[in-house]
């Protein structure tokens, strides 16, 4: 296996709707700022970049097939390889690895993995049911298909198993809404408190509006390259890449029907003992077991044997509040149990930002500086190249130059993990990010 | 937030007017600055989708019977069927599931996918029974939403089934027992 880097990223800003735009023109808006962001010119583009993959979930909301294809010719990279990688809300963390598989196995010296979704064309209550099936449409869809539904179920069982409160879920909201304050490329940049998050609208109990990210329309694009590829691309810009390299990756997988899910051992992480969990039947519907064993992996490839000391940020794949909180636990932030009070302690929140609480621990990791999908958007494709772009942008040190601000960037950063899931915790992946120059 | 006042608003629909011309300007180098056109493309479609190897808890369903199945190599019992076990892949024989089982976890749906919407505010759970490996997704009847609480969690609850069957999973559904 090759060492791989990821050299330069790019995000259309996520918007409710882009009428102004066909999902083509609105991939080209990131890989023109791929583009620019290193100096490289389109035509250059075309002729080194030796293949790309392309991330779109839904086929229902597009209402198009084949649409890496379309956006292959729009951004001129025809002739050469393209391919579709999709698993639902994973969809574009299961790209960036696809991106790294290529390079890495040494198909590719340079590739570039670009995602979208579209999801304002249909009304969000139908948008809903084009989610839902992904659940079972034999025994889960029929039953009233909704996945607000399926994940209010699950943190049900993890506010009964272990005490989780809707305040600490409240917390997961205020800490990302107030992140992307100072994002300009996320969709609901707003301060609020845990009041506003309990007193907006009640979608599946006990999670509100607030605790849910929305439907976005948006793209995102990432360049990989072996030492190689970034040696052709130096001579061609005349510029010196900042890379950041990619250390590790990780997947996981469980049974679709949330029904199905074991109740036995956990897998443990370097830092844990048997001991820890003896009468917790695992994960039954309260964890992810998928997140924990792409944790494993990752981390295990990256040789992080203590991850909250070991990391200097996460972007993890919070569509909801709780499925924040649940994967705290499985990425062993903190043990199985404990993710309520693990937001509480302040530790994931951005150090020297005033959210209005009491944090002791304020800092310690802070996770989705961006504002994560609760804020910036979850356009499915593009979301985990999204997150991909922002960690690149962090370990480079260069949010400021991008967004404007300099708030989010965390001091002297230098390795990230970045966590893309699909529905109740079915495909996940945990890709590891370090500063790598 | 909480000082920025909300203004009624209404509820946005799907229908509208039909339009056959749009304005089109003198001059082509304005045509950069129009508004994109929208127009409503109807998607609508009857799928023929079989039950496949899960057909017999559909016919249970019919005769007032909840179905699952179990494996008789390494004993893994399933409270939803499956036709092959996932722990040795030896295909499962069918069985029975108690009648009475209890509330594993619950959700409260104050808003859907369009097609549940008229249904909302509806329950969901998963039921759980002491000798079954796996659960059960179901709705709960005959419990005020307005009353949700984690103290549901551990409900005796017991299975009904309709009599004029839809032949969908939504034919059985549970009341507190
Ligand atoms: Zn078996």
């Amino acid at each position: 296996m090759r060492d791989v880097f990821v050299v330069s990223g790019g995000v259309s800003k996520f918007a409710k709707a882009r009428p102004d735009r066909t999902f083509q023109p609105m991939v080209k808006e990131a890989y023109d700022y791929v583009l620019q962001d290193i100096g490289l010119e389109f035509k250059q583009a075309a002729e080194l970049i030796e293949g790309s993959t392309a991330s779109y979930f839904s086929d229902h909301f597009g209402r198009q097939l084949m649409g890496g294809a379309m956006t292959t010719d729009y951004l001129g990279l025809c002739p050469k390889h393209n391919k579709r990688i999709e698993g639902g809300g994973a969809t574009g963390g299961l790209n960036f690895q696809a991106g790294w598989e290529s390079v890495a196995s040494g198909r590719f010296d340079i590739v570039l993995t670009y995602g979208w979704e579209t999801m304002s064309h249909v009304n969000t209550w139908k948008g809903n049911e084009f989610i839902a099936l992904a659940s079972d449409v034999s025994f889960d869809y029929p039953v009233g298909g909704f996945y607000s539904g399926y994940y209010a179920m699950m943190v049900t069982r993890h506010m009964k198993e272990y005490g989780t409160t809707v305040e600490q879920l409240g917390l997961v909201s205020v800490k990302n809404h107030n992140n992307a304050f100072y994002n300009p490329y996320a969709q609901k940049r707003m301060k609020i408190n845990i009041e506003d998050v309990r007193n907006s609208e009640m979608v599946a109990w006990p999670l509100t509006m607030l605790d849910i990210c929305t439907m976005s329309d948006g793209a995102a694009a990432v360049l990989f390259a072996s030492e190689e590829g970034m040696k052709k691309l130096e001579k061609a810009t005349g510029n010196t890449i900042k890379p950041t390299k990619v250390v590790g990756v990780g997947g996981g997988m469980d049974a679709m029907r949330m029904a199905d899910r074991p109740h036995g051992k956990v897998p443990l992480l370097p830092h844990e003992n048997a001991e820890d969990y003896k009468n917790l039947k695992y994960p039954g519907v309260h964890s992810f077991r998928s997140g924990r064993n792409a944790s494993i992996e990752a981390y295990k490839m990256a040789g992080i044997a203590d991850p909250i000391n070991e990391l200097d940020f996460i972007e993890l794949h919070d569509a909801y509040t709780s499925s924040e909180i649940q994967t705290y636990e499985d990425m062993g932030l903190c043990k199985y149990g404990e993710g309520g009070g693990f937001v509480e302690s302040g530790a994931p929140f951005m150090p020297g930002l005033d959210y209005g609480y009491k944090l002791p621990e304020q800092g310690k990791i802070p996770v989705n500086p961006s504002g994560g999908l609760i804020a910036c958007g979850h356009p499915v494709g593009a979301t985990g190249l999204m997150q991909a772009v922002f960690g690149h942008w962090q370990c480079q040190g260069t949010i400021d130059k991008h967004f404007g601000d300099k708030t989010l960037q965390i001091k002297d950063c230098n390795r990230g993990a970045i966590h893309s899931h699909a529905g109740t915790g079915t495909y996940v992946t945990v890709s590891i990010l370090e500063k790598g120059f | 937030m909480a000082e920025k006042k909300k203004y009624f608003k209404l509820p946005e629909t799907d229908d509208g007017t039909t339009v056959f011309k749009v304005p089109f300007p003198e001059n082509l180098e304005h045509l950069k600055e129009m508004s994109p056109i929208y127009i409503k493309q109807p998607y609508q479609i009857d799928y023929l989708h079989s039950y496949g190897q899960d057909s017999p808890f559909f016919a249970g369903l019919t005769a007032g019977k909840l179905l699952s199945t179990k494996c008789p190599k390494c004993g893994y019992s399933y409270g939803t069927p499956r036709l092959h076990c996932m722990y040795c892949g030896t295909e499962c024989d069918w069985v029975e599931l108690p009648r009475e089982g209890y509330v594993h976890c619950f959700t409260v749906c104050h808003f859907g996918s369009e097609a549940f919407l008229p249904e909302t505010p509806f329950i969901l759970i998963m039921v759980e029974w002491p000798d079954v490996d796996t659960l059960f997704l179901a709705r709960l009847v005959d419990v005020d939403p307005a009353d949700a609480s984690l103290d549901w969690i551990g409900m005796k609850i017991r299975a009904q089934f309709r009599r004029n069957c839809k032949l969908n999973p939504t034919d059985v559904y549970f009341v507190p027992a």
